[in-house]
């Protein structure tokens, strides 16, 4: 007790500034996941990705990032475990910021595309079960995040088969594919506004202070998505269709509609991100502050102190300002033949799994959903070629990141346990 | 600092250099035509010339060709099989290895097409030339396969362009069986010899088209698979 009682203010701002360091790794490290099927693609320029996805990512994070740092914080460890020693939930989580975010910093050295959420969920995993006792995990909240991280890629993979399916149908194999683009990609776009707006109202709003009934909020996310509709059709209609470039290539045209709704896709997959990957910095960091703020005692149900979610979205965006455009700048070229018409289906099935999955406060991995979602265009056949050689290596170096993100948190766990007591 | 990123998922794309290929294979018969005019004149400087550069764009084809190869190795998931892929080049690859022959051949003995069937022979040519010609077309359309998953109307216009080399190659066997005749109605005043190689490049001309059209069989085995 007397340790929170004396050092209580040191801790907080030592978590509050790891917090913001692993908000700040996220942001310089996933923007290129996030981002990079619109960069690649052409349909964005990597100064306007790095805009939008600052926009979008906080606005993802301080709206609808939440529901998942609820989980982080006080679903997958059993807190009455800690009741007589607060101080070492402290600890924990401080240290598993710490783990996280070596780990986050050692993965983007050698290149490993590790995932943010699985690093932080084994270290919380880590310290408790190590630290404190096996029985002080909830393990069946961490199995159900173990199995969300199989589920989801395969969820994103088979909506991003149908969205492509469905475009090819309604558009590609079509008498006059450029009409039916017209036609048909402002409901796309009416789909990407209507789900972000429905999680965020549903599940995001009460984290800010707001309430909504589930039929209001229906109403005002149909709404935002006919808005987001509109916008995107009016665009559309400007586009100078070219007669010229459909001789080289039938599509070149129908790809031009197809990169104004990419657009729409990026914003959503910013969003998505950002409300899903804010958690993993600031949840517990959370955890933290509320501890130490009652004074050792651990509320199950606490609010989100104010400045929380706002810290972690900064932190997101700096990290995104100041490292994402040398982190885009290498795949902007990268990416052969992937066309906006593919870029879209992967995103805006990746986006709606994670915002899905963030309103169900499940901690699932945003690089995973992309993964799941490209594989399924391909299934679909429509891209070129894909590595799957690359794909195995991105699969173990996420198995590998639980057991070293729970080994770091556990080293750094005793060291602090020692430095302050 | 390298990035984390997923995107090395995504690999080179065989499409661009499979087109690339054929447009090098394609303009590599296409000089066919005003080689036959030069040794026919008889022009031999000139047809060293064209010899020379016929010889430049086969040897850019197989240079592309090991490139190709080389971006497929095992463990890429493509809308196309991987053997298919492989089997496609290679017989695009065998156009420009036949034009050179035959260009080799001709200059390399000094060859004279006879009069009395040089322009019966010329259209033969250029009808072979024209099934090289039509198989480069449907390889063309392999962007738009792409963007359409391999189906519906995309797959039935490649499908008609099939058929028209198809019937093309028909149009080529027709002229050969004609000019062979001819030949041997003409052939005691030539040298014996090369009367035979005569048979030989009428024969060799005739595999443009036959090489076209398998280029073709092979497009649809890889539409079919869909």
């Amino acid at each position: 007790m007397d340790i929170l009682a004396v050092h209580g203010e040191t801790l907080v701002i030592f978590a509050a500034v790891v917090g913001f360091l692993m908000a700040w790794g996220i942001g310089a490290n996933d923007v290129a996941n996030a981002m990079g099927t619109s960069v690649g693609s052409k349909a964005l320029t990597i100064k306007q990705a790095i805009i939008i996805a600052m926009i979008f990512e906080f606005a993802g994070a301080y709206l609808a990032g939440g529901e998942v740092t609820s989980t982080i914080r006080k679903g997958i460890i059993d807190a009455t475990y800690y009741v007589d020693q607060p101080e070492l939930l402290v600890f924990g989580m401080t240290a598993a910021l710490l783990a996280a975010g070596t780990w986050l910093i050692i993965a983007s050295y050698y290149g490993w595309p590790v995932s943010t959420t699985h690093s932080i969920v084994g270290a919380i995993v880590g310290f408790s079960a190590v630290g404190v006792g096996m029985d002080s995990v909830t393990w069946s909240k961490v199995v159900g995040i173990i199995g969300s991280w199989v589920i989801t890629p395969l969820i994103s993979g088979i909506i991003a088969y149908f969205i492509f399916m469905s475009s090819q149908k309604l558009i590609f194999n079509t008498k006059d594919p450029i009409d039916n683009a017209k036609r048909y990609v402002p409901i796309y776009m009416f789909l990407a506004g209507f789900v972000m707006s429905l999680v965020t109202i549903i599940k995001g709003l009460k984290h800010v202070g707001l309430h909504f009934e589930t039929s209001n909020a229906f109403i005002l996310a149909i709404v935002t998505g006919v808005i987001v509709a509109i916008i995107g059709k009016v665009f559309i209609n400007r586009i100078k269709i070219d007669p010229k470039a459909d001789k080289k290539m039938h599509f070149a045209n129908v790809e031009k509609i197809f990169a104004v709704l990419m657009i729409v896709t990026a914003c959503a997959m910013a969003f998505a991100h950002g409300s899903n990957d804010v958690a993993n910095a600031i949840g517990p960091l959370a955890a933290v502050v509320s501890i130490v703020g009652h004074n050792g005692e651990i509320v199950p149900k606490s609010e989100l102190a104010w400045w929380i979610l706002p810290l972690g979205g900064v932190g997101i965006i700096l990290g995104l300002a100041i490292f994402g455009k040398r982190v885009m700048a290498t795949i902007g070229t990268g990416i052969t033949h992937l066309t906006p018409s593919r870029g879209f289906a992967a995103e805006l099935a990746a986006a709606s799994t994670v915002v899905i999955a963030s309103g169900t406060g499940l901690p699932i991995s945003t690089t995973q959903t992309l993964v799941g979602a490209v594989l399924g265009v391909g299934m679909a056949r429509g891209i070129a070629a894909l590595n799957l050689g690359v794909v195995r290596n991105i699969v173990i170096s996420w198995v590998v990141t639980l057991p070293v993100g729970a080994g770091l948190s556990i080293v750094f766990f005793y060291g602090l346990k020692n430095m302050f007591s | 600092m390298p990035v984390n990123s997923i995107f090395g998922v995504f690999a080179k794309s065989p499409i661009k250099p499979i087109q690339m290929h054929i447009d090098k294979a394609a303009a590599c018969s296409e000089l066919l035509v005003s080689f036959f005019h030069a040794s026919a004149k008889p022009d031999w400087v000139e047809a060293e010339k064209i010899r020379k550069e016929i010889s430049t764009l086969e040897k850019q084809a197989d240079e592309l060709k090991r490139e190709l190869r080389l971006t497929l190795p095992r463990g890429l998931f493509m809308p196309i099989d991987r053997s298919d892929l492989i089997e496609l080049v290679n017989r695009q690859d065998k156009i420009a290895n036949t034009t050179k022959d035959i260009a080799g051949r001709i200059y390399g003995r000094q060859l004279q097409i006879p009069n009395e069937i040089f322009t019966d022979f010329m259209t033969y040519v250029e009808r072979c030339v024209d099934a090289v010609k039509q198989a480069r077309k449907a390889i063309n359309e392999l962007d738009e396969l792409l963007e359409t998953g391999f189906k519906g109307r995309e797959v039935d216009i490649v499908t008609e362009m099939i058929g028209e080399l198809e019937s093309i190659e028909d149009d080529t066997d027709t002229l050969q069986i004609r000019l062979r005749r001819h030949l041997l109605s003409v052939e005691e005043h030539y040298n014996p010899v090369d009367v035979m190689f005569l048979y030989q490049i009428l024969e060799w001309v005739g595999q443009l088209a036959d090489h076209s059209e398998l280029i073709g069989t092979q497009l649809e085995l890889i539409l079919a698979r869909s």
